[in-house]
């Protein structure tokens, strides 16, 4: 029996965005309106183009920002964090991996510091045990002990996502927000953190959002997909139903838009340059 | 007579741990009218060969040929001030970061402009009509207005378009392209591969696109180049690359593609190759500028 980790409801979230002396005040609908929900173990992916409020939505599933309205379950319980503040035990259940790994580790904290962190503020744990939790952490994750000392400079692109990811595992969270994880890195190095989140998905039992503009990538490793555009979901269903069966116009540009390569289509494009 | 010439080219950097071989004996031709695209992982060295093209490496870097010559003229023989007059004229560049690669400090116009007045001494009225006209070519919806726009207050997608009118801006030989739509979303990588191949065969540029997605190279591109660890693992027209790779690495590379999936696992690359020798990989983080 499935148990759903999180759920949304109309979702809504609008920025107001302050007029100056001569300009009025206006307000933004970043979005407009969006349902959802995920069970445990499974894996959301919500794609759409730059601005179309895919983040503003991961931003309110983490609990960064309040939605303006609409309700929010996750494990079952509503969470207003607008109204009642965030408890310590929200903060552990749903964690985030942003887009840039270059941007989201303090250049002056060593890697073993990065991840005892999220302990240090959150549990009592000493540091010994932190230490371990870290190693432990760091094997799961394809590093190794030897890299607990270093900075994040010494690393590359996929090292530093990967410690991203172990960052945002160490307090053992129910629900994983990625924000595009992989679109900022290589072709090998975007499959290597494919592999490991999938890995991680099945060893922890671990519910996935997963934010990202690139289709193939999605239609690897989603369940269920949702299509946005401008703030609305246009279409949203099994990754089956919506690869198979696109029914939003939108959704039938984006599938155009991404790049294929396959033989045909390279044979239809020079057949097509021959005749220009 | 191709109009770019490399043969055995070879870049070194200077670094703590001794000399790290960027590129190691690359041999590369494009023919005018020619799509090449240069695939390869970071740190294959595949943009740091072209910027020794351009002449644009620091100080730090050794650059050695046999041959490198554009358009019968040497460029290893160039002096600096010779080189310059033909770099961002007959060959220009578009980088990945859009919005870094242009001066926040001008409007996109005077950017445009700059290029215009250095290169082919156009006075302010000429310059204004050639740089409405080249956002009209790379589709800027009402030029007149957007050449007094910073580019903070353009898109991603358009700031891109504002550097390939930079760089078309004196109808260039060749135009090398280094990650142009790394950083943008699918439906706007669309737009500016079609703008940019659109281009390239209405005026005839030879065109260099280094690209790590393998998509880009299959919509794109004539003949490919796949470049490893600063080696050239092969060479072939587009079809065969796809059809029937030689190397292991192309294989790697074509089998890591999330569509060409196998169950529930992707292959990666290291699964298909050997580890680098931890030589290489000390020199290489310690070179740290590699890519």
């Amino acid at each position: 029996m499935s148990v759903t980790v999180v759920e949304g409801k109309n979702i809504v979230r609008d920025y107001h965005v302050g007029g100056g002396l001569f300009r009025p005040s206006r307000t933004v609908h970043a979005v407009k309106g969006v349902s959802f929900s995920v069970d445990k173990g499974k894996t959301l992916a919500i794609v759409g183009e730059s601005g179309c409020g895919k983040s503003t939505l991961a931003r309110i599933i983490t609990l960064i920002d309040p939605a303006t309205s609409g309700e929010l379950f996750i494990d079952g319980k509503k969470v207003d964090i607008a109204r009642d503040g965030l408890s310590k035990e929200m903060r552990r259940k749903v964690q985030i991996v942003f887009q840039n790994p270059y941007g989201s580790l303090n250049p002056r904290q060593k890697i073993g510091d990065v991840l005892g962190e999220p302990l240090l503020i959150n549990t009592d744990s000493t540091a010994d045990e932190r230490r371990d939790l870290a190693m432990k952490m760091l094997k799961k994750v394809g590093l190794g002990p030897e890299h607990y000392n270093r900075y994040p400079h010494m690393f590359s692109g996929g090292q530093r996502q990967r410690i991203a990811i172990a960052r945002a595992l160490m307090l053992n969270p129910s629900l994983l927000v990625l924000d595009e994880p992989v679109s900022a890195l290589d072709l090998s190095v975007q499959a290597q953190v494919l592999n490991l989140l999938a890995d991680l998905q099945d060893e922890f039992q671990l519910t996935y959002v997963f934010i990202s503009h690139d289709l193939s990538v999605v239609r690897y490793i989603a369940d269920d997909v949702m299509v946005m555009y401008f703030g609305e979901a246009v279409e949203y269903g099994s990754r089956d139903e919506v690869f198979a069966d696109p029914k939003h116009s939108y959704t039938r540009t984006l599938f155009a838009a991404t790049p294929r390569a396959d033989v045909a289509s390279i044979k239809a494009r020079l057949a097509k340059k021959k005749a220009a | 007579m191709p109009l770019l010439e490399i043969k055995n080219l070879t870049v070194s950097f200077d670094t703590a741990a001794g000399p790290f071989m960027a590129v190691q004996g690359i041999d590369l031709s494009v023919e005018p009218r020619e799509v090449l695209a240069i695939v390869g992982e970071s740190g294959s060295g595949k943009s740091v060969a072209m910027l020794a093209v351009m002449g644009l490496l620091p100080n730090t870097a050794t650059v050695r040929a046999d041959r490198m010559a554009f358009d019968g003229i040497d460029l290893l023989e160039l002096g600096p001030s010779e080189r310059r007059k033909i770099v961002g004229k007959d060959i220009s560049m578009i980088f990945q970061e859009p919005v870094a690669s242009l001066n926040p400090c001008f409007t996109v116009g005077f950017q445009i402009e700059e290029v215009l007045r250095f290169h082919m001494g156009m006075d302010r009225a000429q310059r204004r009509a050639r740089a409405i006209e080249l956002m009209k070519l790379v589709g800027i919806a009402d030029p007149e207005e957007r050449l007094g726009s910073f580019p903070h207050q353009m898109s991603g997608g358009q700031c891109q378009r504002v550097m390939i009118a930079i760089a078309i801006a004196c109808n260039p030989k060749l135009l090398i392209a280094d990650e142009p739509t790394t950083a943008l979303d699918v439906t706007i990588q669309k737009q500016i591969l079609d703008l940019l191949v659109g281009l390239q065969a209405k005026y005839g540029m030879g065109l260099i696109m280094i690209t790590h997605n393998m998509g880009v190279v299959a919509e794109t591109a004539d003949r490919v180049i796949v470049q490893y660890k600063g080696r050239k693992m092969e060479e072939a027209d587009v079809l065969s690359l796809f059809e029937s790779p030689k190397s292991n690495y192309t294989r790697a590379l074509l089998s890591a593609l999330p569509e060409n999936a196998v169950g529930d696992r992707l292959p990666t690359v290291s699964d298909m190759l050997f580890e680098p020798a931890p030589s290489v990989v000390a020199a290489r983080s310690a070179g740290g500028t590699a890519s």
